[in-house]
């Protein structure tokens, strides 16, 4: 298969900075979704150059080839489905320049999130997209997933923070979108391009924004009887025209994995808790501290802590990025949807996810960026128990179209990829979804480029895709997986 | 595959396996992935690498006793890992299944000798491990014969292992097996001083200064003849039979039920010590002693430091041991017990949590690895412009002090117990 491709990767990368031994290649098929597939090859690029002469060479063998940062995705965006090659973006880790003035940094797609923050918070500026992974995903994925974070609500998700990108295009072409001012002229290819998952092309260099530190900064931990007492109080917080920095939601089961972890003092014997943080002028925190407390305590929390100092808060948002993480603690593994619905439906569609947990026999972990109403039920699982994953899947579709249901969506910044693209079509009209494929081709005529991602395939909204585990590629999956949509 | 597979009970388990949810968030905090960015050397590599053994879907082959043995085993992937997967033990048990499981690159022939003379040969045998210490004792009584490291090319063994040996203790004097120090004052405790291998050999002083200090505060101190190593190299490189030997040896030792704790000064055996119960399989005897064991710095923290601390005017740092920090999640004593110091200039060291590279014998079997590893941890000390960065761990000590050396600073490196001993005898 793919005759000589290997030998052509190796003269482009070195022969280091590739491999085919099988015992690598199994360490390639999965990211932090619950799937998996083998890919065939692995080639790590050290270059934007290197990347356009793997994605020529790709193409020119008629290979697919998907690439990978951290591996850290949650929609199985990053696993090789149809197998091929991997590409590794992982060695393009390098922050090429920071522009205080100008308020802009360019990173190669490689640069863990956190890092920038690091590089910059001297000068009293932060990159805020903050996904709970921040300390380990890559700016690559944040951008093919267009990721949002637990600051999203008053800042706005990746696409609001990203000038430009220099990509390298399925034909092997090394273009720029966006660059180092607003607002290029011309069609927003930056917009297309950010959240494409991957199907359009590779981001071998970013633009991303900076912005100033806040002065102040509260960051308030409520705890609730329930999740509707909870998600009342979220609700009325935002209707009160405060805008939070940053408003989550964890209930019981979620607050005692990650309380076994951080030891931040959140209280686990309580049906949910509510984290609250408020930034702006110093002086000008206190009214609105006092006035969030107020609204907990009158929709039932009977506890509200302000963390003390930057330790307590850092282990208190440490804790609510670990929540994925810690389903170790409860299952084998975890299968995590991301529906997002109307902040005053939280109570309802709450209720419904314990009834769907129910019916399936299943234990559901709940976190929320509430604030925006975006759900992540964990749903936890036991791989080696025969139907266990397929009945996951089948509750997970259900959370799904509850949402849709509530004038929702099926993800808020987790991506489509593979888990959830037979749901598209709970969503999207069949022209809806004929709009997005025209486009795909438009770029990437051939389909090489992340084939199999996005689109729904012939199974239905809540099918196990199981049989494309493990590189055991179904002769239907191969058409699926093809330009041909 | 099956008769590669995992040999008999001790192998890393599907219980502790299953932990991992492959969420990546360990990536960061493992200094081979910092290095290589390659997934098979990020904590979920291996992990997953040793789960597809346990599910019989890949063998015990040359590729996981590679990426098994590219681990330093500074187990700060425990630390950042939110459902607490016990990535020590695993790969230890990892280890110990690639051992037994005997050839399976001829290119391990090397390690295997080393392995079996230094972990089944040399560490077993007080007499051999004397007699194997002796040339780098004489390196260290005679200063000058230091010069000799550079006669070797740069990254040579042999420069390495020369400029790794510490200097001898400017404060001198040694603890004796059998004796007793006698507390200073009122008597607060009793305990009993573990003295292993390397420290008692090489670190002498620092020995001397632990019983200098625990007798100030108060403490009996009680040197038991006939303990031995902790048995920690050999676990961490997979052989147990010895391992265990060594442990009951310690255990007998340490039999004494009049002693409030057993104080250990080497985070790396600390860390072993405390772990005896799980390495003997849960024995009742290995529980009573684990629970009496304590780091010095945490024993003196939850003491409490008498009265008598004297100036010492200098900048100094502080290296967390990885067996401290992630092994023992011992963090804030021995800062705390710094800052008491008069004159003292404390400077938190940028990731004072990261390994140095020095991790046992990863310095000698991983050198290039090694070497990356240390640079940076160099550059991060010089930033501090400390003049001493403080450690509690002899493998980091001796690791950082080649590479302050390779770098020419003036930098010294000394032990947390050393510098508290240093403030007591010049106070009052």
């Amino acid at each position: 298969m793919f005759d000589g491709l290997v030998q052509r990767l190796a003269a482009i990368v070195g022969p280091d900075h590739v491999t085919t031994a099988p015992g690598d290649l199994s360490n390639y098929q999965y990211d932090g979704s619950a799937d998996s597939a083998l890919p065939q090859v692995v080639v790590m690029p050290g270059s934007a150059e290197e990347v356009t002469a793997i994605v020529s060479a790709c193409t020119a063998a008629g290979c697919p080839y998907v690439a990978r940062g951290a591996g850290t995705g949650l929609s199985g965006g990053a696993v090789a489905e149809a197998g091929g090659a991997v590409i590794a973006m992982a060695r393009l880790n390098r922050i090429l320049e920071i522009d205080c003035a100008n308020r802009l940094a360019i990173v190669e797609p490689g640069v863990v999130n956190a890092h920038i923050s690091d590089a910059v918070r001297a000068h009293g500026l932060q990159f805020v997209p903050d996904p709970s992974s921040q300390a380990v995903c890559t700016i690559g994925g944040n951008l093919a997933e267009n990721s949002g974070g637990l600051h999203c609500l008053a800042y706005g998700v990746t696409s609001h923070h990203v000038l430009g990108c220099e990509i390298v295009t399925p034909d092997g072409e090394l273009v720029w979108l966006g660059g180092r001012a607003y607002d290029a002229p011309g069609y927003d290819l930056l917009g297309v391009f950010i959240g494409s998952e991957g199907t359009l092309g590779i981001a071998t260099k970013v633009v991303v924004k900076l912005m100033p530190l806040q002065e102040d900064r509260r960051t308030l931990l409520a705890a609730f009887p329930t999740v509707e007492q909870a998600s009342g109080a979220v609700s009325a917080i935002i209707a009160s025209g405060i805008i939070p920095a940053a408003l989550e939601m964890m209930d019981q089961l979620s607050t005692k994995a990650v309380e076994a972890y951080v030891n931040a003092g959140f209280p686990t014997d309580a049906g949910a808790v509510v984290i609250v943080e408020l930034e702006g002028l110093r002086g000008t925190l206190e009214e609105l501290v006092q006035d969030v407390q107020r609204i907990c305590i009158a929709h039932g929390s009977r506890e509200v802590r302000q963390a003390r100092d930057e330790a307590e808060r850092e282990r208190i948002w440490l804790g609510r990025k670990s929540a994925f993480g810690a389903m170790g603690r409860l299952g084998s593994s975890y299968y995590v949807q991301d529906g997002v619905i109307p902040r005053t439906k939280l109570p309802e569609v709450v209720s419904e996810v314990a009834a769907i947990a129910e019916r399936y026999g299943l234990l559901i972990a709940n976190v929320f960026h509430a604030g925006d109403g975006n759900l992540h039920p964990l749903i936890v699982f036991d791989e080696r128990t025969p139907g266990d994953y397929e009945r996951t899947v089948a509750a997970g579709a259900d959370i799904l179209r509850a949402c849709v249901r509530h004038g929702g969506s099926i993800s808020g910044e987790h991506g489509i990829g593979i888990e959830k693209r037979d749901c598209m079509t709970l969503q999207f009209k069949a022209a809806d979804l004929d709009l997005m494929a025209r486009l795909r081709a438009a770029f990437n005529p051939r389909g090489l480029c992340n084939p199999g991602k996005l689109f729904p395939t012939s199974r239905r909204c809540g099918e196990s895709a199981r049989t494309v585990a493990r590189g055991a590629l179904a002769p239907e999956m191969v058409d699926a997986a093809g330009p041909a949509f | 595959m099956a008769d590669r597979g995992y040999i008999g009970e001790q192998h890393p388990q599907l219980s502790a396996l299953d932990r991992c949810t492959r969420c990546g968030l360990c990536e960061q905090a493992c200094p081979t992935y910092r290095l290589e960015h390659y997934e098979p050397d990020s904590p979920r590599g291996r992990i997953f690498l040793m789960k597809e053994v346990a599910e019989g879907r890949a063998a015990v082959d040359a590729n996981l006793a590679e990426h098994l043995y590219r681990c330093l085993g500074c187990r700060a992937c425990e630390t950042a890992c939110p459902s607490s997967v016990p990535f020590g033990e695993l790969l230890e048990d990892g280890r110990y299944q690639v051992e037994l499981h005997g050839e399976l690159d001829p290119k391990r022939w090397g390690w295997r000798t080393f392995r079996h003379l230094a972990f089944e040969t040399v560490l077993p045998s007080r007499t051999l491990f004397t007699i194997a210490m002796l040339p780098a004792q004489i390196v260290q009584q005679l200063p000058p014969l230091r010069a000799l490291r550079f006669l070797f090319p740069r990254r040579s063994l042999l420069r390495k292992a020369l400029s790794m040996i510490p200097p001898a203790s400017t404060a001198g004097g040694a603890v004796k097996a059998g004796t007793v120090i006698e507390a200073e004052g009122t008597r607060r405790a009793r305990v009993g001083l573990f003295t292993g291998c390397v420290m008692d050999a090489l670190f002498a002083g620092v020995h001397a200064a632990t019983a200098r200090v625990l007798a100030r505060n108060g403490c009996d101190v009680v040197v038991p003849s006939g303990q031995w190593c902790c048995g920690a190299l050999n676990v961490h490189a997979g052989e147990r039979r010895h391992a265990t030997e060594m442990a009951r040896v310690n255990l007998a030792a340490f039999a004494d039920p009049t002693l409030d704790a057993i104080v250990v000064n080497s985070a790396g055996c600390g860390a072993m010590l405390k772990g005896y119960a799980s390495l003997l399989d849960g024995d009742a005897q290995a529980q009573r002693f684990a629970e009496r064991v304590k780091d010095a710095s945490e024993f003196l923290f939850e003491l409490g430091l008498r009265q008598g601390l004297g100036p010492v005017y200098e900048r100094a740092t502080y290296q967390d041991a990885c067996h401290l920090a992630h092994g023992q999640g011992i963090r804030q004593a021995p800062r705390a017990l710094l800052v008491q110091i008069p004159g003292l200039k404390f400077v938190e060291l940028p990731n004072a949590d990261r390994c140095c590279g020095a991790a046992g014998v990863y310095n000698l079997t991983q050198p290039d690895r090694s070497a990356a590893i240390l640079e940076e941890k160099v550059r991060d000390i010089e930033a501090t412009g400390a003049q001493s960065v403080v450690t509690t761990n002899p493998g980091c000590a001796m690791q950082l002090q080649a590479g302050l050396a390779e770098r020419r600073l003036q930098t010294r490196v000394c032990h947390l117990i050393e510098m508290l001993d240093r403030s007591y005898r010049s106070g009052p």
